[in-house]
This record gives structure tokens, C-alpha cells and sequence, in this order.
């Protein structure tokens, strides 16, 4: 079973196309809900596509937006323009 | 026609900021970089950095100032309102005390040193990942004395957190752990603050804290919490790039970074003592016990990161074992000695009444009930007779945490006093534990010049003889900052602002 990579981001309403895109995007994500931050855990990878995020919000985003409500992550990150994601090789 | 390729982000930003640094021809480079080699850690080429974040200047500023402006209407609005009257009690303001004191003076520190690592890493990218980390610090410091004036205005021992973590027992253990990594080089402070401290160890200081002021009202500090967490994301990256970038650079890397790696997870774990006492201690209402957060953030979680470094050689930090054999004991022993010592400290303290003492047995099945509920019930019989236990002496402190010396045999007899000694150039020196003896034997000459609160006191360096000099050089306002919680100045107010004292007097009359 692989390890788990997490991201939690702030419980607001920026946040919400971005945890929509997750759900959409990573089958195996859980999600939990707890006082001011959502906890989004993934066995081995978990992504956040630029595409996905757009759409649920109704407006172009930039993936660096994702900083302005990240509150804490882990795994090793890749990051490019159309996606940023958390993986762990073992 | 065929379309224009797109440089992707990476390529994009290797080629608008690579090239920026330059080998010096008018001296030679390890004069202008005199101190990147002195710990042997051996790179052989600095342009293998992997920018985290790749974030140019204009995108940070960008980022940082929609965070400053979101936060500080938060700050006002909870300033005009007086929001401070939400929160569940004031109890829980001692949990606001300690993060002043203990972690406001750290994140100053953390903003002079990450400028002096930016001006002294032999990489431009590293350099700059250091500069923005150094006004990050610089901002936390900020929106931390901000965000806390606030509740200053109302409660006792917000007032000179700086001038206390400079001389106050219990913060020096903060100011050591810190000034350890400072007068370390480079790659030893990096791998102490950047890894073990904001990568390793940073959700068990966060989700105490923040989760802790969501649970009991405190919208400002929650709102500051999350909005610092988000510069957190960022340094935690450079902590895990950093390792990577030192054990790929050079083999005989590996053995020099476990050692920091090992070092400092022990020297920040120790530290985090404080915030278990704080976390199922002074909330009210805790969303998690010490024991569940070790479990999820340090035991699954670090789990998974070692899995994932062990590629590269290294290992779970040594005693990772027995900090998870204390998870069980850590909140309640620390909490014990602050209580004992409250007197001189500038934080209330309490005996936990039965609805937390319930919610103690609950997390804690296989200890709290057996080795620390018999405590609490006899301070409560102690405080109803009127003499309310306070520790009339000073204690021994360990000589490389500085914390003193409560924590007991866990692994073999939890009853029994964890005692280390070394001897060095004929002295006698006294350590809490195998991970700070080994701490102390590595580096003797640095810890035999520790300055240690106690010692200092009997030397008649901390004011004079009595108590009360002591607490006039603490800056600390005896009667008003110290003491048991009930039935201090902080009580009464609160009680006051509650509509308590009338529900009292009608009671009685």
C-alpha cells in the first residue's frame, strides 16, 4: 500500500473550486473537513489541475494561486503551468 | 505554419533567472563565501538547485501583499469588535502567552539569520529562496505582534515577550534550540530549522496552535495562523529540497546531514514539550490530544517521508522511538512542572477539572489514570485547603535542552527519573536523556558555555537573592502575569466582562 501524500488548504471559498477539482481528479483522495482547513489525503499522488480548477470556478486560474490558501502539504512536489502535484516515490 | 513552442515553468525560469550569480574574478570566491565549506559538506555544483516554488520577485510581492491585505481587515475587525470576549475562556489565553514569549522572538531570529544564509550560500538560487524565506520571517514576526497587541490590551503577560525569552527559564529552552542552529554553519542551521523543524516537526507546533484557537474562538489568531501557513508551504519545500540537494551532491554528505538530521529532530522535539503542556492543557476545548498529533504527523506522516528519503541513504532520526514512547507521558509530566513553577512564570496555570481530567483518561487509556489523575486530585485538595502547591526551590536543568529534568524512563519504568551525566575536563554535566547526552558529547566545548537559567540565578546574575528580584529582571508583574489561575487579575476581569461575578453574588445572597 503506497504512502499517503496530503494537502490541506484554507476552509474558504477560494478554496472550494480547488478541492472540487481534487475530488474530480483523484479517484482514491479522501477529504476531511475540520475547523478552518480542509484535509485532502491521496495513497502515493495526489494533483491539482489547472484545467479542472478553471472550470469549477468559472474563471481563469493560475496554479501559483494555490499558495494564497495552502496551509500545510506532503511529498515531493512537482509543479508546472498546468498542474502541481505531490507524489512519493516509494 | 507551426505553432511557437512554449517554455514550460521550469525552463522558463531556469532561463529568465540562471546566469544571475557569477564566479568573482577581483577576489577569490571562498574569500567573498568564507563560510559554506568549514562543516565538509561538499557540493560540486550549485546550479543542480531545484527552485521549490519558482517564484520571481514580482510574483512574490504579488501573493504577499493579497495575504497582508486580507489579513489585517481581519485584524481591525477583530480589534473594533472586541472579539477577544468569544473566546471560550480566558484560560485559553495562556496558550497566546506562551506562543508571544516562545515563538515570535524565534520567527525574528529566523528573519536575521535566513538574510544572513542569503547573503552567504555560494547559490544564487539558494540565496534567493533564503531572502524570501527572511522577509517571510520578518513577517511573521510582524502580524504575530499585531495580531497579539490586541489581546495585550486586556490580559496580563503579553508585554515584553522579547526582553523575557532573553532571560526567562522556560524560554530559554526556544532561545537555545535556536541560538544552537545560529552559531552553527550554514547547512547545520538550514537542516535544523528549514528540515527538522519547519518540515518534520512543523504540524506539531501548528495544529495545536491554530486548530487550538479555531476550537476556542480566537478568529485572529486563526486567521493569522493560516495566513503565516501558507509561507509555511514554501519553507517546508526548501527543507526537503535542501536535503535532497546536499545527500545528491556528494556521498560524504550523508553521514554529516543524518547527524543534523538527528540532532536537531531531537533538540526541536524536546522543545515541543511546551506545546503538549499548551495543547491539552490551556484549551478549553482540544481538538486533538499531543498523543494524536505525534501519531498522524510524526509516526504516519514522517513515516512516509524516511520511506521516501531512504532512497537516498537516510534514516528515521535517532529516539524516534522513545519521543513516541513519551507521546503517552510528554503533555502531562511538562504540564506538572509548569504548574509547580507558575510563580515564576509570565502564563497561569490550573488543576484541569473533571470534564478535561475525562477527556484525559479517554486519549490517554494507558497512562493518565494510573500515573497522573492521582496527582491533580491531591493539588485539588491541596488548593482547597488554601495552599495551593508551588515548588519552593529551583530545579536541575538539562544542559543541552534546558529544560528540567521531569522526563522519566519510558521505555522501562515510567516512575523513574531519566538521568544522563557526562564528564568533561573534570566537570560534571547533567543531561534529561540519551538523545541530549548524545547532543552534549558530541559538541562539549559549545554546551559547557550554555547559560543556564537556574545556574545563573544561584550566581546572582538574574537580579539578586530573592524571588521577587528575579521576577523584576524578568520584566514580570509578580501577582499579576504569575500564578494560579483562579482567582488572578485575568480571572477576574474575565469574570467581570461574563457577567460571572453577579451570577456569583446572586447565588450567594
Amino acid at each position: 500500500m503506497a504512502d499517503n501524500v496530503f494537502l490541506i488548504l484554507q476552509d474558504n471559498e477560494d478554496a472550494r473550486p480547488i478541492i472540487e477539482a481534487i475530488e474530480k481528479d483523484n479517484q482514491d483522495a479522501s477529504i476531511d473537513y475540520q475547523p478552518g482547513m480542509v484535509r485532502i489525503e491521496s495513497p502515493g499522488r495526489l494533483v491539482v489541475n489547472r484545467d479542472s480548477v478553471s472550470e469549477f470556478k468559472g474563471q481563469d486560474w493560475d496554479v501559483m494561486e494555490l499558495q494564497l490558501n495552502l496551509v500545510s502539504l506532503s511529498g515531493n512536489i512537482d509543479e508546472d503551468d498546468d498542474y502541481f502535484a505531490l507524489s512519493w516515490s516509494s | 505554419m507551426a505553432a511557437k513552442k512554449k517554455l514550460n515553468m521550469r525552463k522558463r525560469y531556469e532561463v529568465l533567472t540562471r546566469g544571475m550569480g557569477w564566479d568573482t574574478t577581483y577576489q577569490p570566491m571562498d574569500k567573498v563565501f568564507p563560510y559554506d565549506k568549514f562543516e565538509g559538506i561538499k557540493i560540486k555544483d550549485w546550479s543542480g538547485w531545484e527552485d521549490p516554488f519558482r517564484l520571481t520577485v514580482d510574483a512574490y510581492w504579488k501573493y504577499q501583499a493579497e495575504k497582508e491585505k486580507k489579513l489585517y481587515a481581519i485584524i481591525d475587525s477583530f480589534a473594533q469588535n472586541n472579539a477577544h470576549l468569544n473566546v471560550s475562556d480566558a484560560r485559553y489565553v495562556n496558550a497566546l502567552k506562551l506562543f508571544i514569549q516562545g515563538v515570535t522572538p524565534l520567527e525574528y531570529g529566523a528573519h536575521r539569520h535566513y538574510a544572513h544564509l542569503g547573503r552567504h550560500f555560494r547559490g544564487e538560487g539558494t540565496r534567493v529562496a533564503c531572502q524570501m524565506q527572511s522577509i517571510d520571517e520578518l513577517r511573521h514576526c510582524q502580524t504575530q505582534l499585531h495580531t497579539l497587541s490586541h489581546y495585550n490590551k486586556h490580559f496580563n503577560g503579553l508585554h515584553d515577550p522579547f526582553h523575557q525569552h532573553d532571560r526567562v527559564w522556560y524560554l530559554s529552552v526556544p532561545k537555545s534550540y535556536f541560538e544552537d542552529a545560529m552559531t552553527a554553519g550554514p547547512f547545520e542551521f538550514i537542516t535544523s530549522v528549514s528540515f527538522s523543524f519547519e518540515y518534520v516537526l512543523t504540524n506539531l507546533l501548528f495544529v495545536p496552535f491554530m486548530s487550538g484557537a479555531a476550537y476556542n474562538g480566537d478568529m485572529a489568531t486563526v486567521t493569522f495562523g493560516f495566513s503565516a501557513q501558507s509561507d509555511e508551504a514554501r519553507h517546508m519545500t526548501l527543507g526537503l529540497e535542501i536535503i535532497k540537494f546536499m545527500v545528491e551532491q556528494h556521498e560524504d554528505n550523508l553521514p554529516i546531514i543524518q547527524g543534523y538530521i538527528d540532532k536537531h529532530f531531537w533538540r526541536a522535539y524536546r522543545l515541543l514539550a511546551l506545546i503538549s503542556a499548551m495543547q491539552d492543557y490551556m484549551l478549553p476545548n482540544t481538538p486533538m490530544s499531543w498523543g494524536e498529533a505525534w501519531q498522524v504527523y510524526y509516526v504516519e506522516n514522517m513515516g512516509a517521508l524516511f520511506n521516501d528519503l531512504s532512497r537516498y541513504g537516510l534514516r528515521m532520526p535517532k529516539y524516534s522511538d522513545v519521543a513516541t514512547a513519551e507521546s503517552e507521558h510528554l503533555s502531562h509530566q511538562t504540564w506538572s512542572d509548569l504548574y509547580n513553577f507558575t510563580h515564576a512564570a509570565a502564563f497561569h496555570t490550573w488543576v484541569p477539572d473533571d470534564k478535561k481530567m475525562d477527556w484525559l483518561s479517554e486519549k490517554y487509556p494507558n497512562t493518565f489514570d494510573k500515573y497522573y489523575r492521582p496527582r491533580y486530585l491531591q493539588w485539588r485538595e491541596m488548593e482547597k485547603a488554601g495552599e495551593r502547591h508551588y515548588f519552593k526551590g529551583l530545579p536541575q536543568l538539562c544542559q543541552t535542552c534546558q529544560i528540567p529534568m521531569f522526563f522519566t524512563e519510558v521505555m522501562s519504568d515510567p516512575m523513574k527519573v531519566s538521568r544522563r551525566v557526562s564528564m568533561y575536563k573534570g566537570d560534571r554535566y547533567h543531561t534529561c536523556s540519551d538523545g541530549c547526552k548524545d547532543v552534549f558529547e558530541n559538541e562539549p566545548e559549545k554546551f559547557i558555555q550554555a547559560w543556564l537559567p537556574v545556574h545563573q540565578i544561584f550566581q546572582g546574575n538574574c537580579g539578586g537573592a530573592e524571588l521577587s528580584d528575579v521576577l523584576n529582571y524578568y520584566h514580570l508583574n509578580d501577582g499579576e502575569d504569575n500564578m494560579e489561575y483562579v482567582g488572578s487579575p485575568d480571572h477576574k476581569r474575565w469574570q467581570e466582562w461574563k457577567g460571572e461575578d453577579k451570577q456569583d453574588e446572586a447565588a450567594a445572597g
